[in-house]
């Protein structure tokens, strides 16, 4: 009798039985995560400029340690990431390349300048909420190592969200107006992109619902973006920030907001690399492995040498 | 330029005093010093553990996953091996 492989691991996903790096997976399967996991970890190296940009400017110190904390949590995501991608059979080098080459794609909102302070606030409150939005389905996703990183980077979400709307909330309730201009014109910049961050519409969402089946996405993009407007408008209302959709309003037959149309026009020309920092953000990560080359070959070197005075020692004795 | 990827590290941490080492994940350094410096700045950065354990990825063996069946299957029907195949008066209480 033969057995079906395709169905067999189609039941283990059915039965929610996790999959692990070493069991039989489709050559599809395989390539899909890998995809979506290396992106998932370019991102969120790639993420890490923004705001590292604001470290040596940040107003006090207390705004300083978190914001160095938030930064390093997220180099530790795309190193779980990559970890977990690992798994799949491509190398960490072979990422990068594809990275600096620029062949991965990496989320387009990092491709978006961080021109005050206030940004720093909005990127956690915002880009981090809609990531935790994204992410918190993902710790059941069906491959083993991709869920257990994402439990991982969850847990360390939190601390990012509420620390960017900690950012806002001071800025607009004991700030200037001057500085609660700032907190609104950082809303106005960064409400659009945030949304996009759930991808397109579903129906122009064509893998999704193999995904789906596959069960590494467990909720649409669209049902994710919904749920991310219903949470996000009342914190809003606490800030006393408007936020720049003149269709937004509740929708009391459906139990959700209304909202405007998004500009996908924009989301395809940023994702083709036509965004305001693309070229500064690629530019940064391949000047950052190229300057690191010294390092990564004088660690070898050292280690190597530090091997053969060992093995020395052993055959001394 | 060396052109080497620097091997991967299989991470162990022990949460706290009395608890195994548990795996945590990987990561990649040149020698065990970088590897446990490292494992310290990505698996430990909120009081996770105590103590690190590294192991390069290429010394761990693992069993086959189409062996399974065969490793494993042998335990299914030995229930006489837990407490609650032998059945005992109610007035025993706990035993
Ligand atoms: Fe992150
Ligand atoms: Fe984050």
């Amino acid at each position: 009798m033969e057995i079906n492989l395709e169905e067999v691991f189609q039941q283990k996903i059915d039965n929610e039985i996790k999959i692990e790096p070493r069991d039989w997976m489709p050559e599809k399967y395989r390539k899909t995560l890998l995809r979506q996991i290396s992106q998932h970890a370019h991102s969120e190296i790639v993420g890490m400029l923004p705001e590292g940009n604001w470290i040596t400017r940040a107003p006090n110190l207390r705004r300083k340690v978190a914001l160095i904390a938030k930064v390093q949590d997220e180099a530790g995501h795309g190193l779980y990431l990559y970890s977990a991608a690992e798994t799949l059979g491509m190398s960490r080098d072979e990422m990068l390349s594809e990275l600096h080459s620029g062949k991965a794609k990496y989320s387009s909102i990092f491709n978006y300048p961080t021109v005050t302070w206030a940004d720093m606030g909005a990127i956690g409150w915002l880009v981090d909420g809609a990531a935790i939005m994204n992410q918190v389905p993902l710790c059941r996703a069906s491959y083993g190592p991709y869920a257990r990183a994402m439990v991982r980077v969850c847990k360390e979400e939190s601390f990012h969200q509420r620390q960017g709307y900690e950012i806002m909330l001071t800025l607009c309730t004991k700030g200037n107006p001057a500085q609660k201009a700032m907190a609104q014109d950082a809303l106005n910049r960064w409400w659009w992109p945030s949304i996009m961050m759930f991808g397109p519409n579903d129906e122009h969402s064509p893998n999704s619902a193999q995904s789906m089946k596959w069960k590494i996405k467990r909720i649409s993009n669209d049902e994710l973006r919904q749920k991310f407007i219903d949470v996000t408008v009342p914190q809003a209302d606490i800030l006393g920030l408007t936020i720049p959709d003149k269709d937004l309003k509740w929708n009391e037959e459906r139990g959700h907001y209304d909202f405007g149309t998004i500009d996908w026009e924009e989301f395809n020309q940023v994702v083709a690399g036509n965004g305001p920092c693309n070229k500064q953000r690629l530019k940064a990560r391949v000047d950052a492995w190229n300057n690191g080359e010294w390092v990564r070959d004088a660690a070898t070197a050292y280690a190597e040498k530090r091997a053969k005075r060992e093995a020395g020692k052993t055959e001394a004795a | 330029m060396s052109n080497k990827e620097w091997p991967i590290w299989e991470v162990f941490i022990r949460a706290k005093q009395g608890l195994n080492h548990k795996h945590v994940g990987s990561l990649h350094a040149a020698d065990v010093q970088m590897a446990i410096e490292n494992a310290r700045d990505v698996y430990t950065r909120r009081m996770e553990g105590i103590s690190i354990w590294v192991v390069e990825s290429k010394h761990i063996h693992a069993s086959e996953p189409s062996d399974q069946e065969a490793l494993f299957e042998p335990a299914n029907d030995k229930i006489y091996r837990h407490p609650t195949f032998y059945i005992l008066p109610e007035e025993l209480n706990h035993m």
